[in-house]
């Protein structure tokens, strides 16, 4: 076991595998020598050569293209999009061609890629470096989203995506990089050092794509949330007075419904907390699936806490971003009506 | 508005449409054996020429000449000329039977069988084809059954695609033939993976991919360009310039500044520019192609200067974009009748030998359709199961698609 911040546990992931198995190969813009904007593949070229771990040309679309056909060779291509802002240029081939591959060729050809992106704000980012596109991918059949909220996780679910033979999409909250974070950006940065998911160990675990997991056990409410939101949601949750359960979903497709209905239906009231923008947001498909599973047994409308339907303005970054005061409006709300 | 300083906006449009005649004497066509074939390991720097020429072995009087003649032995040619003829045949069948409503949909490939026929066979069997939907000449010279095609196109219930794809949309894994797209361009840059991936293994084996001219205009085909550049990857580049995109003439894509191969230079690698309707001139070009990949030359970009002589597919009607006897005008012929021509001259096939040809063809693909007509049609007869449609979404059925599978009650 060690202490390992998110980047590094991300970093690590790479290295058991890049260890473990001669056919990943990881790329992408400024990921080599340099090892990548955030520091994620640092030292990964030096110790496992050039031609495994190396730098792409600035075209995410060629990235994803180069990783499906290196996929249909027998490799296990890792590519990272630098910031999931800059995704959208390589979207045609992750929603047309990684995600239905294996489907339209009738299961002769898959496209076995990962693809790594850092998201969400709270970086002083502005509006194109602060993005959190995942429920456009979530829409997506063929593909499999993954969000996590910390170090342990990040690693675990790493591995299992590169071993995945599917195509994924790893969102990675940037800013968890360094720590978790509580939604109050006047409170001084908080590291992973004294988390409990700040203890990773240095070899090889995974952890199941698909399991959503309870981080706070409570009798009151639910709220379903990932990412960042987890963090902000414990807070909200600690201040509240209330009973409240909290379930990081960790993979968001295929989502993990029996465990958030089975919570659910127990707490009779339920939040849904994400960082996205609000209409037609992953949110939304959550708390349907909600409703189909749980109806009989709700005591009061399911509220969503999200992102406002703007760009995440530079400026006004604590105005966007959805911190601990709307969720305990929302708790409020739910609990009292 | 203010006054016109010279400024004006250009829209290409093509020299002819319906009602006129066609004309192609604007065409720079140098005579067959002119271009110099050069050492495969050339500098792409000093191939700038060969960008803006044409490569060409068959002479419009039947008889193969110059450096580029690959010397193929006759019955190399006949196979060449066979599966071209099949294609043919078997592509007027398919057509046929979608307008009769069997298929939904089909694509032919007259005019440009030569550029997928005698590729495949320049080609080694080991190295990856990435194509676009007009290559069908790759599977019948690489030995796919029309039958297997056939159970394709009907979507029935042999169809190795579970009926999930329109058909041409062809996957062959054992044939090393990718899954074909249908979003164009989108393969390209696929192929150079394939082909990094080749490298970084250390093998042999590459890849080679197809798109049309109109298809260069897409980020798919420069990221194939400068991604295969950048790592030198062991990958034929092929841009099939058939001068049509379904309505748009090749101008629409830039074809009118500069010719298609001539992009290949400016990314670093040499540009072949060859008579896409002369099979001894593909074949060559491609064997240039493939010895410098196997040697560590890395990727060459082909343009095929070809005709599309038919339409787009079956839901577009030529007549409404260009003239009706274009086709027969096209100056470099027809490229089964060229080999064919030549096969008579120098002795090898015969009038009568063609008509058997076409006999026996004819014969293979009728009794080919019959048999795939009876693991059912599109609309009739056996489809592949329904529960089939929830599966290979991913590698392991979900539970939410076990549950929607249940839903419909399959």
């Amino acid at each position: 076991m060690a202490k390992m911040n998110m980047i590094q546990a991300i970093n690590s992931a790479h290295d058991v595998m890049l260890e473990k198995d001669k056919s990943v190969v990881v790329f992408g813009e400024d990921v080599g020598y340099f090892g990548g904007v955030f520091n994620a593949t640092e030292g990964l070229q030096e110790k496992h050569g050039i031609q495994r771990v190396f730098d792409t040309p600035i075209a995410e679309g060629g990235i994803i293209a180069l990783a499906i056909g290196m996929g249909v060779n027998d490799l296990r291509p890792v590519t990272e999009i630098q910031f999931s802002d800059y995704i959208y240029p390589a979207f045609d081939q992750i929603v047309s061609e990684a995600s239905r591959l294996r489907y339209r060729s009738g299961g002769e050809y898959w496209a076995p890629i990962t693809i790594r992106t850092p998201c969400g704000g709270g970086i002083r980012g502005g509006q194109t470096h602060s993005q959190s596109p995942e429920g456009i991918f979530t829409h997506v059949s063929g593909i499999k989203t993954i969000m996590a909220s910390n170090p342990y996780d990040a690693k675990g679910l790493l591995i299992s995506a590169i071993e995945d033979d599917d195509p994924v999409v790893f969102f990675e909250p940037k800013r968890l990089y360094n720590g978790p974070f509580y939604g109050d950006p006047k409170q001084p940065p908080q590291s992973w050092e004294k988390h409990a998911k700040g203890e990773v160990p240095d070899g090889y675990y995974t952890i199941p794509i698909g399991k959503a997991e309870t981080v706070r056990v409570g009798s009151d409410l639910t709220i379903v949330t990932y990412g960042t939101m987890v963090h902000v949601s414990l807070a909200a949750a600690e201040m509240s007075g209330y009973d409240v359960e909290v379930i990081d979903l960790r993979t968001l497709t295929p989502l993990d419904i029996d465990h958030i209905a089975s919570s659910v239906c127990r707490t009779g009231r339920c939040i849904v907390v994400h960082e996205a923008t609000k209409t037609g947001g992953f949110g939304a498909e959550i708390l349907s699936q909600i409703q189909e599973e749980c109806f009989w047994k709700l005591e009061a409308p399911i509220e969503r806490v999200a992102g406002w339907d703007i760009p995440y303005p530079h400026a006004f970054e604590w105005e966007y971003f959805p911190g601990q005061g709307r969720v305990l409006d929302a708790i409020k709300n739910v609990m009292e009506g | 508005m203010a006054p016109n300083n010279g400024n004006k906006l250009n829209v290409p449009a093509p020299r002819n449409r319906p009602g006129e005649a066609p004309e192609f004497h604007n065409l720079d066509i140098p005579d067959a054996g002119a271009v110099a074939r050069p050492d495969v390991m050339m500098d792409p720097k000093e191939m700038f020429g060969y960008a803006n020429s044409l490569i060409r072995v068959l002479k419009m009087n039947n008889k193969a000449v110059g450096e580029w003649d690959p010397g193929l032995c006759a019955d190399d040619m006949r196979k060449g000329l066979y599966d071209m003829m099949t294609t043919r045949i078997y592509d007027d069948r398919m057509q046929n039977m979608q307008r009769v409503g069997k298929m939904s949909f089909y694509m032919k490939c007259r005019g440009e069988e030569a550029v997928s026929v005698a590729q495949a066979m320049a080609l080694d069997d080991k190295d990856m084809l990435f194509p676009s939907y007009r290559q069908q000449g790759l599977l019948i010279s690489r030995g796919r059954d029309l039958l297997d095609m056939m159970n394709h196109c009907l979507s029935n219930s042999k169809d190795n695609c579970k009926g999930r794809q329109l058909p041409v949309m062809y996957s062959w894994r054992e044939g090393n033939f990718f899954s074909i797209s249908g979003n164009l361009g989108t393969q390209f840059c696929q192929a150079v993976g394939w082909a990094v991936a080749s490298a970084y293994k250390g093998e042999d084996a590459l890849a080679a991919t197809w798109i049309g001219e109109g298809t260069t205009a897409t980020s798919d085909f420069h990221h194939g360009m400068t991604f295969a550049a950048v790592y030198n990857a062991p990958v034929i580049l092929n841009v099939v310039n058939n001068q049509w995109a379904i309505s748009s003439f090749q101008g629409i894509a830039g074809g009118e500044k500069s010719t298609f191969a001539a992009r290949g230079v400016g990314y670093g690698m040499p540009g072949l520019r060859v008579d896409g309707n002369d099979f001894l001139a593909v074949y060559a070009v491609t064997k240039w192609a493939a010895e410098r990949a196997r040697n560590g030359g890395g990727p060459t970009m082909i343009e095929h200067f070809t005709y599309r002589a038919d339409a787009h597919s079956t839901s577009d009607d030529p007549s409404k974009y260009r003239p009706e006897d274009e086709a027969e005008s096209w100056p470099l012929g027809d490229p089964i009748e060229r080999l064919k021509q030549h096969l008579i001259e120098i002795g090898e096939w015969s009038e009568e030998k063609h008509a058997e040809a076409i006999k026996e063809i004819t014969a293979l693909v009728t009794r080919k359709y019959k048999e795939a007509e009876s693991y059912g049609t599109l609309n009739s007869g056996e489809r592949p199961e329904v529960s089939s449609m929830f599966e290979d979404i991913f590698k392991e059925q979900p539970e939410h698609l076990r549950r929607q599978r249940q839903k419909l009650g399959v």
